[in-house]
């Protein structure tokens, strides 16, 4: 950085330095009025009064003394207060150590800056300004450095051997982007594939009841999963745990409804069904988010995340909203105990789209 | 000043290792308390002298708007503080454990370890919600911060040379801002932020050919898995900090280098800058100005509930919250989202998911792309490649003031779009109809905006004129002798009159010829003719400041008409009896 000080490029420095520049400015109209120069200094009541200046110091010094209080204050809340207890609906803990320490901090900041308006020397300094850009002989100086330094290297010079280099380093970038092969699996089939198969039962989330036509009454929305989270394999392991079950739920969750069968217009939705009962999936088309709102006179259903709208009666068709795929419907079944079942995996994609979607 | 006498004294370095007692000279006769001989020690090998002496008495033009930028630096320091703190104690795993601490509605419940561990951040370590809070609501104000004084910057036109590098340094910083709050705020796994990360997984997906893969590659496999908590995290702690503090060295030491601009001002031009000292004002002000930011982060954090993770509970796909909302920075690129029509096609068996990708992912480029390119577009187009010091008001820039307000407007209605639901039930208004709107507005709110804006810039510039060549109206009615009335003006101050027209005067570039007068075309002439009409379109409505001719005929004006009350050194306005008011 160089000396601020430095006057020898001062004044007319703002020159355009650039070849393009030019200047918009019609510099014959000149300027309307003549620049006052810089106000003269008014003192303030601090500097002629040494009344209005001992008060002042006082004020800040107690601004200071509070402050070393409130932070006695903190540390003395921090082993005092009990940490469970609340206070008018907060947690007092948290509201007396948020307290003072806020105050302290602030009572500091406060007292620095009426320390500096009102007692410190206020006369503004007036410094020239340089242009950004160096100067020539040191752009010449430079140039030649450089060039002296390329000549010496003799990397202009031998072009095998900067070909070489070069080749070399670039092919370095593989390995840095190989390396990244192993953040995770390639997807594969996995995104069109969930836990619903043949014969799984459809049961009630959270509690994993099994349930049968007669438990879904007109006009109901039932929340459900797949009945395979909820089963142990024969050492009384669950199947599903953690964040496999998660990752199975994200695609698996489905929701129940009953629909009086007169009303249905979607003679593929109604195929699926049983009785009007029909099977969706839970996972919004467009991105992904459980779709939770249920306008039951509508027969609609409606994602909370970005207002896409689904006609359950028309194959949870979206009528509304951002989402361009009708939910995947469960093909449903009743098995033999009388309980619902899948009779397969989903027709379409479950979630967000992508771009191999359409793809076998 | 004190400081460059005492140091030109003093010896140089490679003298004070040969012979310490002798260079100490000048400097060590005076009494410079405990701190000399350490501070002498540190001089000898790194030559601290030298810097301090350019830079302790440097001066800072003040006004409250350069504050701005203090409001972000000093919340980022806020940040690094109370997130350190945090990382003591949060564990970023997607592990699923039953939780067992004190918050009884949730106790017995499956969890995440992170979901767990800010629980407990919450509820068992003293001073842990506190931290938590102020770390949150240091975010909101860092962004919030960053983008006020980028509006700061590109209204008062200080992006203009030498500035254009500080200026995308800044962008970046925002950017980085932006992604660093959202991976922030993911990390609790709760069912907010996890229904957050399920529409990112959504966005990245929407990617055209690529998509999957980087989804799977981010994610570790399929949503929500193990692996995406413990990237954040680093990301979080690590990897984005690093980068926006290495980019804050170099904001602020190109800052330094090119020195604060200013306001234009009596003495104050282009090639000077007028301001308090470093040390010890400015130092003073801006240290306690910390002080400030911090203490009213903290006490926010003590009475304002913000992001009260216990109540949202923990992450499960198959839940989702009513009225879910992104933090406030997110909120533009979610309204986007929620207005998008449903744009899907497939070809040659690609899907391309426009309704996700155009919103969610290109909008936020297209944003950062435009705002980096706008200094130079607007270089070329007025031909203006001069080095500017000087900030310019609004008003005396109208095209670049419309476009901010209609980018404004086009961010607050997208921002509004992402509350759609929340009006609706606010207003009792149906969400479809106001989706509706949007969708237009979102288009006609921005030109409308624009013109708007424009009009008022040229009005308020005349207006301006106005009050340097007449004055400012008195209140005092005069009734001429042939019964006439008219309103006294007062002459405002030479330093007023100065500060009003301290400005450029912009003119278009002018028509290039077709042809020269050979009949040989130039062979740019199209690009020139373009330019100069969009140069037409930029300056060409401007109001011009007064030349001196019109203020020499105005005061001619002024002294046979209004018989101005004469301003002097005592003049201290007009009483609303008409009587001038003196000190």
């Amino acid at each position: 950085m160089s000396d601020d000080r430095s006057t020898d490029r001062g004044a007319s420095e703002v020159e355009p330095a650039h070849p393009e520049a030019r200047p918009v400015e019609r510099h014959g109209d000149g300027e309307p009025y003549p620049n006052p120069g810089i106000e003269p200094h008014r003192p303030r009541p601090t500097d002629v009064d040494d009344k209005a200046d001992r008060r002042v110091e006082r004020q800040v010094s107690t601004l200071f003394a509070v402050s070393a209080l409130l932070t006695l204050g903190f540390c003395v809340a921090y082993f005092a207060v009990d940490k469970y207890s609340a206070w008018a609906g907060t947690n007092a803990l948290n509201l007396v150590l948020g307290c003072t320490l806020g105050g302290a901090l602030l009572l500091i900041g406060i007292g620095a800056i009426q320390w500096s308006k009102m007692l410190m020397d206020d006369h503004e300094v007036v410094e020239l300004r340089h242009s950004s850009g160096s100067s020539a002989e040191d752009q010449v100086e430079a140039l030649a450095s450089f060039e002296q330094g390329a000549a010496e290297s003799g990397f202009g010079r031998r072009r095998m051997l900067r070909g070489s280099l070069l080749a070399s380093l670039g092919v370095l970038g593989l390995p840095a982007v190989i390396l990244l092969g192993d953040l995770g699996p390639l997807p594969g089939n996995r995104p069109r594939e969930t836990v619903w198969a043949k014969g799984v039962r459809v049961v009630t989330d959270p509690e994993g009841e099994p349930l049968r036509l007669s438990d879904i009454q007109l006009g109901q929305l039932v929340n459900a999963q797949p009945s395979v989270l909820f089963e142990t394999d024969e050492e009384g392991e669950p199947l599903y745990e953690g964040t496999e079950r998660l990752n199975a739920k994200a695609k698996a969750s489905v929701i129940l409804v009953r629909i009086d069968p007169a009303d249905l217009v979607n003679t593929d939705s109604v195929a699926k069904g049983v009785e009007g009962v029909l099977c969706f999936s839970k996972i919004c088309t467009h991105l992904g988010c459980p779709i939770s709102l249920y306008e039951q006179q509508l027969r609609r259903v409606l994602c909370p995340c970005h207002q896409s709208t689904f006609d359950l009666a028309d194959g949870a068709k979206v009528i509304f909203g951002p989402a361009a795929r009708s939910l995947p419907q469960l093909d449903l079944g009743v098995d033999e105990q009388g309980y619902l079942i899948a009779l397969g995996d989903f027709d379409a994609i479950v979630g967000a789209s992508f771009p191999e979607m359409t793809q076998d | 000043m004190a400081g460059s006498a005492h140091t030109g004294d003093m010896a140089p370095a490679d003298g004070a290792a040969t012979n310490g007692a002798a260079t100490n000279g000048a400097a060590a006769k005076r009494s410079y308390g405990p701190l000399a001989a350490p501070t002498r020690w540190l001089d000898d090998r790194v030559g601290l002298a030298r810097l301090a002496r350019q830079n302790m008495r440097k001066g800072f033009p003040e006004h409250w708007s350069f504050m701005l930028g203090e409001i972000a630096l000093y919340s980022f320091i806020v940040l690094l503080l109370s997130g350190v703190f945090l990382s003591f104690w949060f564990d970023p795993s997607m592990t699923e454990i039953e939780y067992q601490g004190s918050y009884v509605p949730l106790r017995g419940l499956e969890m995440s370890s992170a979901y767990a561990t800010t629980l407990d951040l919450s509820f068992e370590v003293r001073g842990g919600l506190l931290m938590r809070q102020i770390h949150h609501w240091a975010a909101n104000l860092f962004l919030a911060a960053m983008l006020v004084h980028m509006l700061r910057i590109f209204f008062t036109g200080a992006y203009r040379r030498p500035r254009e590098t500080n200026w995308l340094v800044g962008l970046g910083m925002l950017q980085l801002g932006i992604i660093e709050g959202f991976a922030g705020y993911s990390l609790p796994d709760d069912l907010l932020s996890g229904t957050g990360l399920r529409i990112a997984e959504g966005l990245m997906r929407s990617i055209p050919v690529v998509g999957t893969y980087i989804s799977f590659f981010v994610f570790g496999g399929e949503f929500p898995g193990n692996d995406l908590i413990p990237r954040l995290y680093i990301v979080h702690v690590l990897l984005i900090p690093g980068i926006l503090l290495a980019l804050i060295t170099l904001h602020l030491l190109l800052l330094v280098y090119n020195k604060h601009t200013q306001w234009p001002g009596p003495g104050r031009t282009n090639t000077n800058v007028v301001g308090y000292p470093l040390l010890p004002v400015y130092m003073a002000k801006a240290g306690g100005f910390f002080f400030v930011v911090f203490g009213v982060t903290a006490l926010m954090s003590a009475l304002f509930q913000i992001n009260p993770i216990w109540l949202w509970g923990p992450y499960n796909p198959s839940e989702v919250t009513a009225g879910s909302q992104p933090d406030w920075y997110m909120g533009w690129l979610e309204g986007a989202l929620r207005i998008m029509p449903a744009l899907e096609f497939s070809v040659f068996g690609q899907t391309f998911s426009m309704n996700i990708f155009i919103p969610g992912v290109a909008l936020m480029g297209l944003l950062f792309t435009i705002l980096a390119l706008y200094p130079f577009v607007e270089q070329w187009v007025t031909g203006d490649r001069r080095e500017h010091h000087l900030l310019q008001r609004p008003r005396n820039a109208p095209t670049r003031t419309a476009f901010g307000a209609a980018g404004i407007t086009a961010f607050g209605l997208l921002w509004m779009a992402g509350g759609n639901d929340i009006i609706a039930i606010f207003f009792g208004l149906d969400v479809y109809a106001i989706t509706w709107a949007m969708r237009v507005l979102v288009f006609v709110g921005p030109v409308l905006a624009f013109y708007v804006t424009k009009r008022v810039c040229i009005g308020l510039q005349r207006q301006a004129t106005e009050t340097a060549l007449h004055g400012y109206e008195s209140g005092i009615i005069v009734r001429s002798p042939d019964g006439g009335y008219s309103e006294r003006h007062v002459p405002v101050s030479p330093q007023k009159a100065w500060a009003l027209t301290a400005h450029d005067r912009t003119e278009a570039l002018p028509e290039p010829p077709s042809a020269d007068e050979h009949g040989v075309r130039a062979p740019k002439a199209r690009v020139d003719r373009v330019r100069a009409r969009l140069s037409r379109f930029w300056v060409g409505d401007d109001h011009h400041k007064p030349t001196p001719a019109e203020v020499q005929e105005a005061q001619h004006h002024g002294d046979d008409e209004h018989a101005a009350v004469e301003e002097d050194e005592q003049f201290r306005g007009i009483s609303e009896l008409g009587v001038p008011r003196r000190h």
